[in-house]
């Protein structure tokens, strides 16, 4: 099967929800949610017979023109994996979160106003996986824009609560920025190479022209790249938005949104990393953000007391690691995995962590009335089994060893040391501090606080408990046992 | 099969969690392990019987790996097993948290056996690691008196401590190019001049504040004082030693001149752990908080070896020194912790100041309780001797009539100035709690039933068997 039927599967479901719950008149909506998430596994199913032209050179699609903007390797598939799991998880945490989306779209007893909240992933499921396999720049922001609108409407959704609505115009006026600032860097992209292929950006010699309107146009599409990944200082908007999102969109946005603005770098800056006149001054760039990002992200994370806020800034100290990898770039050799290798296996390790801790952060929500540090008091008495589980999901987030967390930081750091990325080195050492101890913050509201007077136990809906039941086996599997990671990156 | 002694208390944790009787369990998979350790420390040198491998990553190469790298490996073995065994033996779990109780013992104990273990670098650090993290939430859960600040000190300083010590092992990882602790020794001769002082730095630091070093060891007395009995045993007894064999398998034969380098400060440090922190101990007014000083001060004398070895690396004595005193050490304070808990279930109070005339109603107690002391205090017939008898002979092994003393000499001739400090604190705390008249506290006090005698009899067995006849360890350095 050509790998772009894929992407078309996955628009056509969208559409078909869309519709099917527009004409559909029953009162609950979790089942456009269940049966996206059907629909999504299925596709996931079928990426794996997914094959390119180079597979099947006869083919009549193989000579299609759609080749020289859309590309299919393991790199794609890795990725178009990586989204299609993340929505099916989204969607379920959505499918569980329904009671407060409900509350603030309609009213507390009518879901009416919540279907499009299901359909609406899936566009952006598809713009990830498209993204994946951009080859062009314009059709890389083409596909990136499609995941960015979509979150301008999920972000805001819940449009009877403020923090909902303060997080979608700050998303919206800083993505619009951003998006400027890409368009903008592309066309001095273009301008000086007069491509915007990036196959022929990989043969692209620069030879004697003067490189810095070059550099300049890499560093604006940068700027723009820095936006959707929450590099600092682009990160301005990751905890309010984060903060006031729908907890499932703030876990899309944290996992989905970042992996997509990951894959895209990459793509875009392989080229001029393999060539030796642009390295110099991206990989010093790269060390840049890195280093204020790592900062940033963890020293600002000590002070936090709302769980999701601390789980935003989390992520910005993640993405400083990811960055890191990047700074450090070297290619797949004989004893190394490569920067593209150990980004990407970074990122999966990073899913499983944070949709995990997500899945629990929401029943809290919705049972608790909170997302404080202080509503997971005591939650090690009431229900020991989930607190044994969120004690495994943030060590791992912290990178204890054995847990999937570690293997990801273990593999940055060998490859940043092998760069000779001192600076970078230290600096994410005491990132890494600081991430212990923001979240053993958590972990000792666990297990030493007492619960507050009168708390009831959570009881877990069915999805969330099986959800967070897998994803923390799977860190700690994956924390002892990476191979199957590795499989898929293979 | 040595994979089968590490996981098996990790197994036995886990059947916990899914509803196995939890002190049962416990006490089933530690004596096991007892077994198993005892018959690894006959034939560590079969490595065919006890080495295993398994491949985690290709690139960079990681293994989950497991052998005798020397008789050291095994020393540490059988220590951690026959404390585990006792710690699940003495410990009593408050009512209802049996599984919690148990449970993170064991789990202590798997990590402490699988750092002894491990010939990988990164399973190395990764086991003890997993040790911590229960060990921090049993003191913060389970303690007694100011537990929360006490367990956030620990988690915090020696969360600080392995990222420091992480970023030396991961320096030293990329310089040798290889996780295989082996292998790395082997490859000893690429560790640069320059790197060797920065490594040793971090190494100082990392591992001392895992084994509270002057002046990082605040966290060791409060932590010690609050923990439940087993996780202050397994601790003090057993994971703190991590520190030490670390040294000793990693720093010494990798960056002896950075060690070397460090030495005078090094030096400075152990004194404050044998003088000062051994002064503070004095003024202890709780038992609990005398024998978390105690522990360490005594690590002073363990770096007096390490330093000894350091001045001199073909220091006949000073290796199988630091490792037998490791071994009286663990044995002997975890026998103290353990007959704390039970004096102060029996009376209700460590107090100094309330208890007296024990010996009375607990005269079995008393007896157990002074064996425990003697040793620490390092009377001739017990472990400790032997180990504070040979650290301090290696530190004149080198002795050279003609130039004098050297800097170790002259630390250790301060140091034995120790040995009469536990002998004040210790006596005193002996004749406080025994002797003397029988206050309320005491008067009713049980004594040992014939079940809290076991634990107690092995650790007694170990003090004088290695005491009466250290080359029962010595030979195993051979």
């Amino acid at each position: 099967m050509p790998a772009y039927y894929l992407e078309a599967l996955t628009v056509t479901l969208g559409i078909a929800l869309l519709m099917a719950e527009a004409f559909c008149s029953c009162k609950g909506k979790a089942w456009v949610g269940l049966s996206a998430v059907v629909g999504l596994a299925i596709i996931l199913v079928l990426t794996f017979t997914a094959i390119g032209p180079s597979s099947k050179p006869d083919a009549a699609w193989a000579a299609w023109p759609l080749w020289n903007f859309y590309q299919f390797d393991n790199l794609a598939r890795f990725y178009k994996i990586f989204a299609l799991l993340t929505t099916i998880l989204v969607l379920l945490l959505a499918v569980d979160y329904r009671k407060i989306l409900a509350r603030f779209t309609e009213s507390p007893d009518s879901e009416a106003g919540t279907g499009e909240f299901y359909a609406l992933p899936i566009f952006a499921c598809a713009g990830m996986m498209w993204l994946a396999s951009a080859k062009d720049l314009a059709g890389a922001f083409v596909a990136l824009e499609l995941v960015t609108v979509t979150f301008y409407i999920l972000v805001a959704y819940m449009r009877r609560n403020v923090g909902s609505l303060e997080a979608g115009v700050k998303y919206l006026i800083l993505g619009a920025l951003s998006t400027g600032f890409l368009v903008y860097g592309i066309a001095w992209v273009y301008g000086s190479t007069g491509t915007m292929n990036l196959a022929e950006l990989a043969n692209f010699k620069l030879g004697q022209t003067n490189p810095t309107p070059l550099l300049f146009g890499i560093a604006l599409v940068m700027v723009g790249l820095g936006f959707k990944i929450g590099a600092v200082p682009m990160q301005v908007w990751i905890p309010d938005v984060y903060q006031g999102a729908p907890t499932p969109t703030t876990a899309f946005l944290s996992v989905g949104s970042k992996a997509a603005g990951f894959i895209l770098t990459i793509r875009f800056l392989e080229p001029f990393l393999a060539n030796e006149t642009t390295r110099g001054p991206i990989v010093a760039m790269l060390s840049i953000l890195a280093c204020a990002t790592l900062l940033f992200g963890n020293l600002a994370a000590i002070p936090q007391t709302n769980f999701k806020r601390l789980l935003a800034y989390s992520s910005i100290a993640h993405a400083g690691f990811l960055i890191l990898a990047l700074a450090a770039w070297a290619p797949e050799t004989a004893s190394s995995e490569g920067s593209v290798k150990v980004v990407s296996f970074y990122l999966a390790t990073y899913l499983l962590m944070t949709l995990g801790t997500f899945f629990v952060l929401a029943q809290v929500r919705i049972q608790r009335d909170g997302e404080n540090v202080a509503d997971f008091n005591g939650l090690g008495k009431t229900n020991p089994k989930l607190a044994i589980a969120l004690t495994v999901l943030l060590a791992a987030l912290a990178g204890v060893p054995l847990t999937a967390g570690f293997i990801g930081k273990f593999m940055v750091f060998s490859l940043a040391v092998q760069a000779g990325l001192w600076w970078g080195v230290g600096i994410a050492f005491v990132a890494a501090a600081a991430g212990f101890y923001y979240y053993f913050k958590v972990i000792r509201a666990i297990w030493w606080m007492d619960p507050a007077n009168g708390e009831n136990a959570i009881v877990l809906p069915r999805i969330s408990k099986i959800c967070i039941g897998v994803l923390t086996t799977a860190v700690l599997v994956i924390g002892i046992w990476p191979q199957p990671i590795w499989a898929l990156l293979r | 099969m040595l994979s089968l002694i590490v996981f098996l208390p990790i197994i036995a944790f886990a059947a916990i969690l899914l509803g196995a009787p939890a002190r049962l369990t416990a006490i089933g998979a530690a004596a096991l392990n007892l077994v198993l350790g005892l018959i690894a420390a006959a034939t560590w040198q079969n490595a065919s019987l006890w080495s295993s491998s398994v491949s985690v990553l290709e690139k960079p190469a990681l293994n989950l790996a497991f052998g005798f790298t020397d008789g050291m490996s095994a020393i540490m073995v059988l220590l951690s097993v026959i404390v585990t065994l006792a710690a699940v033996l003495s410990g009593k779990s408050p009512e209802g948290k049996e599984k919690l109780y148990f449970g993170s013992s064991l789990l202590i104990s798997g990590g402490a056996l699988g750092a002894f273990a491990a010939t990988d670098l990164f399973f190395f650090f990764a086991f003890h690691e997993l040790a911590l993290i229960p060990t921090f939430l049993m003191i913060g859960m389970l303690g007694r008196g100011n537990r929360h600040e006490a367990a956030w000190k620990i988690t915090i300083y020696l969360g600080l401590g392995s990222m420091v010590l992480l970023a030396g092992l991961v320096w030293l990882a990329n310089l040798t190019g290889t996780f295989n602790m082996v292998e790395m020794v082997n490859r000893a001769s690429s560790v640069d001049a320059a790197s060797q002082k920065g490594i040793a730095a971090l190494l100082i630091i990392g591992f001392g504040t895992l084994v509270s070093l002057f002046p990082l060891h605040s966290w060791a007395a409060p932590a010690y004082a609050s923990a439940p009995a087993p996780v202050a045993m397994l601790h003090a007894g057993v994971l703190k030693k991590f520190g030490l064999y670390g040294i000793l398998r990693l720093a010494i034969p990798l960056v002896p001149d950075g060690l070397a380098f460090w030495l005078t400060p090094l030096l400075v440090m152990l004194l404050g752990n044998i003088l000062w922190v051994g002064l503070i101990t004095i003024s202890q007014k709780r038992l609990d908080r005398m024998l978390g000083n105690s522990s360490v001060m005594h690590m002073g004398y363990i770096f007096l070896a390490i330093a000894a070895l350091i001045a001199s690396p073909d220091n006949p004595l000073a290796r199988s020194a630091a490792i037998v005193l490791m071994f009286a050490h663990g044995i002997s304070i975890a026998m103290l912790f353990g007959l704390a808990d039970r004096i102060e279930r029996n009376t209700g109070s460590l107090d100094l100041q309330d208890l007296g005339g024990l010996a009375k109603s607990a005269p079995s107690l008393a007896f157990m309780f002074g064996i425990a002391a003697m040793a620490s205090i390092g009377l001739p017939g017990l472990a400790n001797f032997s180990g504070e008898i040979l650290v301090f002979l290696s530190a004149f092994a080198t002795y050279d009539g003609s130039s004098g003393f050297s800097p170790v000499q002259i630390t250790c001739i301060l140091a034995i100035w120790g040995v009469v400090i536990s002998a004040v604190y210790m006596l005193r705390a002996y004749r406080n709690i025994f002797h003397g008249p029988t206050v309320q506290a005491t008067q009713a006090a049980a004594d040992l039933t014939l079940a809290d005698r076991i634990p107690a009899l092995i650790l007694v067995i170990a003090l004088f068997a290695v005491g009466l006849y250290p080359n029962l360890i010595l030979n195993l350095l051979k």
